[in-house]
């Protein structure tokens, strides 16, 4: 092991980062010292049990599902054979393109009561209002089926990662001790994975708290939607952070026993020789079910809405889609680039340093920088507004004061602004992604690496990084598409005459224009394919690279 | 470190180009205005491209949530770009007024053009559109003699068979601070109570979900803002074409208050660096041709009693609006809101 010292310039810098990092949330957070006269009595009588119990209920929900769905298909799609796996394979990744605010306004337009296919079914049937059950679109339910549908890739992304990187040896070892491909999955591949699979629940569950736009079209009540109604219906700040408080004791519960169980669970594979994985052959009915499992969950959680969404865009192509249109586009995919470039490099910078100083202090920084994940964008934007206009305001009052000068504001309403709440609010998905990469590296590698005399930086070039391709690649895609999807906080942070996609869907749909709003969530969906494609191919390919250069 | 550097030059040299990029656009002579908008840019930006047509002023535009961006105006304290501010409520104006954001505005053109009960009586704040909430009926279910006031709808004949959505929404925080300041607070949750009593379902989606619902059958009666019935009345989708002609609407209170109305509106911040050019949007916005296009593209009611409403908004007929001073609203907004969660109106 390193040196313990935090001391030194690196751990000093992450405690920077981090408190730089953390100041949104952490402004937001300082309200709760504000008191707040009568209305947390008010709310504790009225609505927060509700609040607390569907908050509680939609992440129990999200996670057997997500759980199943995403475990489910990365160990179908990794390691056994059927037909249309390779298909699979990338196209499970597709819902992570789908918003999920966009396909729960899909799914109700189609499934309705006023809705074409309970229209169609009072038709056929003859039946009329109270005749016949049909399971209610805007409820909890409904809106766990929504959040499971886009929010499963989480868990199969890094489920799949963590099996594919799995050491061909430890399967080989299971399958000659006589265990079939249940048992190898249960007692090896499984635990072995249980890291990586946890680390996307948690990602999946903290995009579950943090949604707004879903739970608040179904008029579901949870701590977002109590967060807001607080802060702007009843015009209390305080209130609000207190709420939005209780909301982090979820995050950190999450955290926690995120933490726990990786401890629990650190595996290191001896061996990096890898071969191609032998899969488990399906046949006749299991492989028929194997198929049928992976495209009912594609065409639910891709291939419907996307479908739905292209038939309202032909309706309304001509009058929405022009030249507007492409530079809604080209701002949308720099933005979503420029965050994801910078999001990556921070969480190398950070999980590294985790990982070659693990002291309390550095891991604490660490986690503390990834904790506005959790947090509703619009929350998180008010908590970027408030300090970076406070600088502003300052350094202005200083020019005045001095230089008679005035500079007025320099970060507040500019790019950066935005940029640095993207950062706040998606650094915990670059960083858990490469943190679970980096879990896979053994210790005697970086110890190898330093008897051989290398710097922590070499270790991290040399070793690391080549190793690490198909996590960065991971990182970099998850924040993506995130970032494109991304509304609140673009919304009332960006600069004059500057809209991005999501920004267009979300005005048209807020304003119940669901067919208008189509084109630009249709674009939103297929700018984020092409990144999913990208990043499926080089799962792919670093693996093949790393075999190659293995057999050297 | 050398990643760290590497970063950190990536950083400064991003918000460099994108500060001086920004500042640009406030150093340069052109004639322009920046306006904080809560109306949709497809419900302003047509306008605002006429405006620059006639007079040659630029508009700059950030649209947003209302709430939020008061919160951004606030933070930005003197030195914010933006020199007016757009909503589409009138509590929203009120609150921008008593954090002491907007000033007011003398212009014989709005005084003369905008009643005097549709704007703040110093000038502060200008309505530009009305919005009206009345009941909407199922016209196969419902006899509209059996429709009275807003009070009514908690007789026991109606339940189950009322939609409305939730009480997050503001026009239904705002019309229940209407009734309070008619009938008083007790009165009013008396009432709440009784109304989510008879609700058909509980409160999901928006006005549009509420009048599909009814037209399909789930409930008979409605509270919604017309435009919205007006904007699936005259949609490119069929479907919706016919749900709403099902539905009819009932203009309530016509012997008493008369029928809970709210404005879209302006006001000018302070210490604006385009103050002139602001105002003479904020005229232009009151013009024949901004007043007839409310109408036209987005069924809303001109604030002008002199403008033609147009075909479809004629024949809904005239209407007695509660002349309730729209200051109100805002006031009690955070009455309405508790009163709601106290008749676990969701």
């Amino acid at each position: 092991m390193s040196s313990l010292n935090p001391y030194r310039p690196y751990p000093l810098f992450i405690l920077v980062l981090a408190v730089i990092l953390s100041m949104p949330v952490v402004v937001v957070l300082a309200h709760v010292f504000v008191p707040s006269g009568d209305i947390w009595q008010h709310l504790s009588s009225t609505v927060l049990p509700d609040y607390i119990r569907n908050s509680l209920l939609l992440m129990l929900g999200v996670a057997i599902g997500t759980l199943l769905i995403g475990v489910t298909a990365a160990w179908l799609t990794t390691m056994c054979q059927f037909p249309g796996r390779g298909l699979f394979e990338w196209a499970l990744l597709l819902p992570m393109a789908m918003p999920a605010y966009i396909i729960a306004y899909t799914y109700t337009g189609m499934l309705d009561f006023a809705g074409p296919v309970q229209m169609t079914l009072r038709e056929w049937f003859g039946w009329q209002y109270g005749d016949y059950w049909f399971p209610q679109i805007r409820s909890l339910n409904g809106a766990v089926v929504m959040l499971t549908l886009v929010l499963y890739p989480y868990v199969y992304l890094l489920s799949r990662a963590a099996f594919l990187n799995q050491s061909i040896c430890v399967l080989d070892v299971s399958r000659t001790l006589g265990n079939g491909p249940w048992k190898t999955f249960w007692r090896v591949a499984l635990p072995l994975a249980r890291p990586a699979i946890i680390a996307g629940l948690s990602l999946a569950l903290m995009e579950t708290l943090a949604d707004y736009g879903t739970v608040q079209f179904f008029g579901i009540s949870t701590f977002t939607t109590g967060i807001f109604r607080t802060w702007f219906g009843m015009g209390s700040a305080a209130a609000a952070a207190q709420l939005a408080a209780g909301l982090m004791v979820f995050v950190f519960a999450l955290v926690i026993i995120e933490r726990y169980s990786r401890r629990q669970a650190r595996y290191h594979h001896t061996s990096r020789r890898h071969q191609d994985l032998r899969r488990f052959q399906l046949t006749g009915g299991r492989a028929f079910l194997a198929f049928i499992f992976c495209l009912i969950v594609l065409c639910l959680g891709f291939l419907l809405p996307a479908l739905q969404l292209l038939s309202w865009t032909i309706h309304v192509a001509d009058t929405v889609i022009d030249a507007e249109f492409m530079r809604l586009l080209v701002n949308s995919l720099s933005l979503a680039a420029a965050a994801a470039v910078l999001a990556l490099v921070l969480a190398i910078v950070m999980a590294y340093a985790q990982r070659l100083y693990p002291g309390k202090l550095v891991s604490g920084a660490v986690r503390v920088a990834g904790m506005g994940y959790a947090v509703p964008g619009a929350v998180i934007a008010v908590g970027v507004m408030i300090p970076f206009a406070w600088i502003d305001n300052t350094i202005d009052d200083l020019a005045r004061s001095h230089f008679n000068y005035s500079t007025g504001l320099l970060l507040s309403g500019t790019l950066v602004a935005v940029t640095f709440a993207y950062l706040t609010r998606f650094l915990a998905v670059s960083l858990q992604t490469v943190d679970s990469g980096l879990t896979r590296i053994t210790h005697s590698m970086d110890e190898a690496g330093r008897s051989f005399g290398f710097r922590p930086l070499q270790i991290l070039r040399q070793i690391h990084i080549p190793m690490l391709s198909a996590s960065l690649m991971t990182a970099l895609l998850l924040v993506f598409v995130d970032v494109l999807k991304e509304l609140p906080a673009t919304l009332i942070l960006r600069p004059f005459n500057f809209n991005t996609l999501a920004v267009k869907a979300y005005e048209l749909a807020s304003d119940e224009r669901l067919a208008e709003a189509a084109p630009a969530a249709l674009a939103i969906v297929i700018a984020g394919i092409i990144p999913v494609i990208l990043l499926s191919k080089t799962i792919t390919r670093s693996r093949k690279l790393k075999l190659a250069h293995d057999e050297h | 470190m050398r990643k760290a550097g590497i970063f950190l030059s990536i950083w400064l040299g991003l918000s460099v180009t994108l500060i001086t990029g920004c500042s640009d656009n406030g150093k340069d002579e052109v004639q322009e205005v920046n306006l904080y908008s809560a109306r949709i840019e497809s419900l302003i930006k047509p306008l605002l491209d006429e405006f620059t047509e006639e007079t040659g002023i630029k508009v700059n535009l950030v649209t947003g949530n209302a709430d939020e961006l008061l919160q951004r105006l606030q933070n930005e304290g003197r030195n914010t770009p933006a020199d007016m501010l757009l909503t589409t409520d009138a509590g929203r104006l009120h609150r921008a007024m008593e954090v002491d954001l907007v000033e007011p505005v003398e212009s014989e053109i709005l005084q003369e053009r905008i009643p005097s009960s549709y704007r703040h009586p110093e000038g502060y704040w200008f309505g530009l559109s009305l919005r009206a909430r009345p009941i909407m009926y199922v016209k196969d279910r419902v006899d509209p003699a059996e429709l009275s006031t807003y009070e009514a709808l908690v007789d026991p004949r109606w339940k189950n068979r009322i939609c409305v959505r939730s009480s997050s929404n503001i026009y239904n925080q705002s019309m229940v601070a209407s009734m309070i300041v008619a009938n008083g607070e007790a009165a009013t949750e008396e009432w709440a109570k009784g109304l989510v009593a008879n609700f058909a379902r509980s409160p999901q989606g928006g006005d549009r979900d509420q009048i599909s619902a009814a037209a399909a059958g789930q409930c008979d009666i409605v509270i919604a803002n017309t435009y919205y019935l007006a904007g699936m009345l005259t949609s490119n989708d069929p479907s919706e074409r016919e749900a709403a002609e099902k539905l009819a609407i009932f203009w309530p209170n016509q012997d008493g208050r008369g029928v809970h109305i709210n404005v879209s509106g302006a006001a000018i911040i302070k210490d604006a660096k385009h103050r002139d050019n602001a105002i003479k949007l904020l005229e232009f916005l009151t013009s024949d041709t901004a007043q007839h296009w409310y109408a036209e593209a987005n069924g809303e009611f001109p604030v002008r009693a002199d403008i033609e409403k147009g075909e479809l908004l004629e024949q809904w007929g005239e209407f007695r609006a509660d002349p309730l001073d729209m200051d109100k609203l805002g006031e009690y907004n955070a009455d309405a809101l508790r009163l709601m969660d106290r008749a676990g109106w969701q």
